[in-house]
């Protein structure tokens, strides 16, 4: 929210819009800058469609909405209107992964990542830590074409202190090591940097790397770590087909370059039925630290 | 503006639309022709632009939501000096940029590609919003299908533009009562479709949609409410053989159909 006050006092072409979300969250921003807020009801399609013609027209448009809305309700507006029209439109999702876990399926954002990835000008943001959320939020209006910014409450603090070289395209390291490499997006990335304590404790060194950016992805920093290190474990919290996990395996084919050991964390290709808190249905799906730590002792151990 | 002959205009517009799809062997050209009175009468007497600086801020802008007419939107911009005749020779060529479907890149004159139905009004809603954010005069253009209406986002549109009072927003919708398998009111019933758009808070207007008076008397006035023409148009209309025909939504006209289809629009 500080990054879109920042942006909408700097320009008069800053527009907000909401899907009718945000109760609570938009009210002050309204009411500065009511020529640059409009809450459009809960109708995607149009939501896209009207930033379209906005944005045709020079606005920097944020949308706002929730969980599957902003994304798989209105795709083909994502795709015809704003992506083949390489317009400045700014997808802000809030509800990553299992954010919303206990309401349902519905809320599960959790093929985002892919479908998104999939677009042709699509860039795909999912923040670890606030700051990175802050600073993408910035450095997405003046980026060209669209953005999709997967927003969850997350907890992560950088370990390194606050970001300051943030580059959307660029993966940050949040904790060095040496042994093995942990990548991961968005605020499962708090269970990344937990299981990489647990190792510590045991003598085994892990980088954990926040891949803030997963389109364009960073390709150097991928190569990087297949060499340096002895393995990789992606993780994220959303479907296994074609997220994270699957964008850096592509890395190590395009540069055919190999760790010597791969694991992917994230959901079977499967949707969840079970009501549970985000830990919960983390720690139900495979997701959470402690199958982090099993997976890099069980490769310690061979 | 020079005053422009829109009779004249419409016949050449149709005559080079039945000569693309001739030469691209491409199909469309029943709702090619359905609407050709609706943009010459735009292009000719209503709207405000400069064909050699097609991006010129205070212009009228204009967007095909039934994209697969775009035939009739690159040959009515020909025709009004946007670029020369002889680029529609290009179009449905291979490796070259005249798509089926209305297509804005490297054309000039074309605001927005469209292709997939009902996508043009809320886009033409976000043109006109910004209008009003920004205290500017210029009015926005959407020809739609009748068809195109069973997409539910022309209804979140309908509802978005009348609550943000975008009186400089146009819809003309072509109501030429067929859509791809069958009638309209067979296949999903629009009737009683103006008092549906009117209930909707829009100032409603049904004509003849190849009446070019009835057009211009219509789109020249301001309204308090944006506006919504629902135009009876014959789909095919020009051509005997394609008037009220749905195969013509599919066929391209060719050799013997070809040369009636000239004869009858030289006429």
């Amino acid at each position: 929210m500080r990054a879109l006050f920042e942006l909408a006092s700097k320009s008069k072409d800053v527009v907000l819009i909401t899907g009718d979300l945000g109760f609570g969250l938009f009210e002050d921003f309204a009411q500065q800058f009511p020529n640059q807020f409009i809450n459009i009801g809960i109708a995607e399609q149009n939501m896209i469609g009207v930033a379209s013609g906005l944005a045709l027209e020079g606005k920097v448009v944020f949308v706002y909405s929730i969980g599957n809305f902003p994304t798989l309700r209105c795709l083909e507006q994502i795709r015809n209107d704003a992506c083949y029209h390489k317009l400045n439109i700014n997808i802000m999702c809030m509800g990553a992964g299992f954010s919303y876990g206990a309401l349902g399926m519905s809320h599960h954002a959790t093929e985002d990542i892919a479908i998104m990835r999939a677009l042709p000008e699509m860039t795909v943001i999912s923040p670890s830590t606030e700051e990175e959320a802050y600073f993408a939020t910035i450095n997405m209006a003046k980026y060209k074409g669209v953005c999709y910014l997967r927003l969850d409450k997350s907890k992560v603090k950088n370990s390194q202190g606050l970001v300051t070289d943030f580059e959307i395209g660029k993966g940050s390291i949040l904790k060095d090591g040496t042994d093995y490499t942990i990548i991961a997006c968005g605020g499962i990335t708090e269970e990344a940097l937990s299981a990489a304590h647990i190792l510590d404790q045991k003598g085994i060194g892990c980088k954990v790397i926040s891949m803030h950016t997963i389109k364009p992805i960073d390709k150097s920093l991928i190569k990087k770590c297949a060499e340096d290190t002895k393995g990789v474990i992606t993780l994220e919290e959303g479907n296994i087909t074609g997220g994270l996990g699957s964008a850096v395996l592509e890395i190590f084919s395009e540069l055919n370059v190999f760790p010597k050991k791969i694991k992917r964390l994230g959901i079977h290709d499967n949707y969840i039925s079970i009501v549970g808190s985000q830990e919960y249905l983390r720690d139900a799906v495979g997701i959470s630290k402690k199958f982090i730590v099993d997976s890099i002792l069980e490769w310690d151990e061979s | 503006m020079e005053t422009i002959d829109t009779d004249e205009l419409a016949r050449r517009i149709r005559i080079h639309a039945v000569k693309m799809v001739n030469k691209g062997g491409s199909p469309h050209i029943g709702s090619v022709l359905s609407m050709v009175d609706i943009l010459a009468v735009l292009y000719g007497n209503i709207m405000n632009y400069k064909a050699k600086e097609p991006k010129w801020n205070d212009r009228d802008r204009f967007i095909l939501s039934k994209g697969h007419a775009g035939a009739g939107v690159y040959a009515v911009l020909a025709e009004c000096g946007f670029f020369d005749v002889k680029e529609l020779d290009k179009h449905y060529k291979n490796g070259l940029i005249f798509s089926g479907h209305v297509s804005h890149k490297g054309i000039p004159g074309v605001e927005f590609y469209t292709g997939a139905l009902g996508h043009g009004l809320p886009v033409a809603a976000g043109i006109a919003l910004r209008a009003k954010l920004d205290d500017l005069d210029y009015r926005v253009f959407t020809i739609l299908g009748d068809g195109e209406l069973d997409e539910g986002s022309n209804w979140e549109a309908f509802m978005f533009s009348a609550h943000r009072n975008l009186n400089n927003l146009c819809v003309i919708i072509d109501r030429n009562n067929l859509q791809s398998m069958d009638t309209i009111e067979n296949t999903l019933a629009l009737e009683p479709l103006a008092e549906k758009i009117k209930s909707f808070g829009w100032h409603v207007q049904e004509l003849d949609g190849h009446s070019h008076v009835a057009l211009k008397d219509a789109l020249i006035k301001s309204y308090k409410k944006p506006l919504c023409i629902i135009a009876n148009t014959v789909k095919g209309k020009g051509v005997s053989y394609m008037e009220n025909s749905i195969e013509w939504h599919y066929k391209t006209p060719k050799y013997s159909q070809f040369e009636q289809a000239i004869r009858e629009l030289e006429k």
